[in-house]
């Protein structure tokens, strides 16, 4: 143990009472730091894993244009400048089976699933709603989607089995007071084609499980009368973080407009890093108190040990001994109150992810969700750190610039 | 060993600005103990801090073993300190939240010289000379003034240092533990051939010492 510290941990012990408040305040703010970001970035993170599971990492749709012009440079010479005048779309995928190849080439892809989308009036016994069907294979589409673990009634393999089966969201099945194995009627535009529930799925999403019915492609494609071409690609990816770099590359290959889940959902994620930021800056508060608590401390240890201080630099100490000494107790704290306040986040996370908190909407869950991510406890630490040590520089250097023999004299200031 | 000239110290600022050194000059050799009396005021505290390179002069220069250090920065006045000068003050400055030993040890812990296990034995021996070898790990609010004051002088001592600066050392004492923290200063500066300068009042203090040096009015008279 070097002097120094050793010195320092006798004073901030003598100030037990001093010492215990700055480091309550430490603990607190790493704690309740770690908690709430564990709680904002859980709902982001839940919510992310749900969009993925139902609308895929990327989503390939309308084919881009060529609306290159050229202009001779004139001169004689054979010389063409290419200028590019906008991008101009053709609603859908005409081509799907060539789109998915090229697809295929892309190393992060991890699935490919062709859908066509139309808006259609869905008719029960009961009531009438707009709705949108989905045309799909399903076992492609079980590959970019989480449709299987969204099943909450019914059976997915009686939808495989069934050429005129659907999957109905929930949401919309409760609307038209539709259960497994009762029939419905698809109205697009006059064309009446009779369907059965094959299964109840929830997303979650309230938006996707009031309006979306599955069925087969080649359903659809007779209903939306469109025997060639989808309405978009649902496309997985194996990293997701790569998605708009990927979209990037998909849309200059293969000429389809290509949007990544980021983009995608860029309103709702901002939202969550608002939360998240304003969270983070809200607890931060704490462990500013922790600073200004670690201030008081020091600066009440500095005037009562100018003595002490003396002492040490008649022995020898120099100024930067002294500097070292406050800021080993500002260490101290510090080094306590992350480990414990680590550890009150650890036990905090883990009781806030039992407590019930039923919501549906954006996604459905029923408890709080948690996400057990390391970069928060590093980032509680860091918060903690540049706040206590910042908070201890000042009474540190003052504690060092006493002169020993203004101290010995009595007019130190 | 110890050699100051013609020092000149102000302090205070503005109109009350005092000029409590003019021009002093002294010199302390090993083995000797010298007093520096006077009435309060004169000068003598401020001197042994500059003495003690624990106050800068204003004018003058001190030099320790032929080495001026009056005007070196202060790294090396405080390297100096560690070094060379063991001090003893009035109100004995123990660290409190340390025990006897450790108080003893600290200087020696700064400089380094010695390994812990030599440390401690040192500071057990220096203790153990001062008689309170069966006291080292009381800490200093459970020590009576004497015993405090004994400390102070067994840390001065640590690093054998050439110079021992006192500042009115049996000030605060009843007259038996001034008379022993008086001699047992002496003896042991004397034993080990270091130069003691110490302030005091008490007429019989100086007039033990090997020399005395009166001041008045920031003169030696």
């Amino acid at each position: 143990m070097s002097p120094n510290f050793h010195i320092a941990f006798r004073f901030l012990t003598a100030k037990k009472r001093a010492m215990l408040m700055s480091l309550s305040c430490t603990v607190l703010g790493v704690g309740l730091f770690i908690v709430t970001q564990a709680t904002t970035s859980g709902f982001e993170e839940f919510f992310i894993k749900t969009i993925l599971g139902t609308n895929g990492a990327l989503r390939i749709d309308d084919k881009i244009q060529d609306t290159m012009r050229s202009m001779n440079a004139g001169g004689g010479s054979d010389f063409l400048v290419s200028h590019r005048e906008g991008v101009k779309y053709i609603q859908g995928v005409e081509e799907p089976k060539r789109v998915i190849a090229g697809l295929n080439d892309f190393a992060n892809v991890s699935g490919t699933s062709a859908v066509l989308q139309g808006n259609v009036l869905v008719r029960s016994s009961f009531k009438n709603e707009t709705a949108q069907v989905f045309g799909i294979n399903l076992d492609e589409h079980l590959k970019v989607s989480d449709l299987r673990s969204q099943i909450v009634q019914g059976d997915i393999s009686t939808f495989r089995e069934a050429p005129t089966g659907a999957l109905m969201g929930k949401v919309l099945a409760e609307r038209l007071q539709l259960d497994v194995g009762n029939s419905f009627i698809l109205d697009y535009q006059g064309e009446l084609r009779r369907y059965r529930v094959s299964a109840i799925y929830e997303t979650g999403v309230t938006d996707i499980d009031k309006v979306r019915v599955y069925v087969h492609m080649n359903e659809a494609r007779s209903l939306l009368k469109k025997p060639i071409g989808v309405t978009f690609i649902q496309v997985n990816l194996f990293n997701k973080d790569r998605a708009v770099e990927d979209a990037f590359q998909m849309q200059e290959v293969l000429k389809h407009s290509a949007q990544a889940w980021q983009d995608r959902e860029k309103s709702w994620l901002s939202a969550f890093h608002a939360l998240s930021v304003s969270s983070a800056i809200t607890v931060s508060v704490f462990t500013l108190i922790a600073g200004l608590a670690m201030f008081n401390t020091l600066a009440m240890i500095v005037l009562e040990k100018t003595k002490d201080i003396a002492i040490l630099r008649s022995m020898g100490y120099e100024r930067r001994d002294i500097t070292r000494i406050f800021l080993w107790q500002a260490a101290i704290v510090l080094a306590i109150g992350a480990i414990v306040g680590a550890l009150i986040g650890v036990v905090g996370t883990f009781a806030v992810s039992k407590i019930p908190l039923p919501i549906n909407g954006i996604f459905k869950t029923e408890t709080f969700q948690v996400s057990w991510n390391g970069w928060h406890y590093v980032e509680a630490v860091l918060t903690a750190a540049i706040m206590v040590m910042a908070a201890s520089i000042i009474p540190a250097r003052r504690a060092a610039r006493l002169e020993p023999g203004d101290i010995v004299r009595g007019t130190a200031q | 060993m110890l050699r100051c000239s013609d020092l000149n110290r102000y302090l205070g600022q503005g109109e009350g600005r005092v000029h409590v050194l003019k021009g002093v000059s002294f010199e302390a050799r090993r083995g000797q103990v010298y007093a520096i009396v006077g009435p309060s005021g004169c000068g003598k505290s401020t001197l042994l801090y500059l003495l003690g390179l624990l106050d800068q002069p204003d004018g003058g220069e001190i030099a320790i073993n032929g080495q001026v250090m009056s005007n070196n920065d202060d790294a090396a006045r405080t390297a100096a300190r560690g070094a060379h000068i063991g001090f003893v003050f009035q109100f004995h400055f123990l660290m409190l939240e340390f025990s006897a030993l450790e108080n003893v040890m600290m200087p020696m812990r700064k400089l380094a010289k010695l390994t812990p296990a030599e440390m401690t034995a040192r500071a057990h021996e220096l203790l153990t000379s001062v008689g309170l070898g069966d006291k080292t790990h009381r800490l200093g609010t459970q020590l009576s003034g004497g015993e405090q004051q004994r400390v102070a002088v067994a840390r001065a001592l640590a690093n054998e240092p050439s110079i021992i600066l006192a500042d009115e050392p049996t000030g605060n004492l009843d007259v038996k533990n001034s008379t022993m923290v008086f001699d047992l200063l002496t003896r042991l500066a004397k034993d080990h051939g270091q130069a003691v300068v110490l302030v005091t009042h008490n007429p019989e203090i100086a007039n033990r010492c090997d020399s005395v040096r009166p001041m008045r009015d920031g003169l030696f008279v």
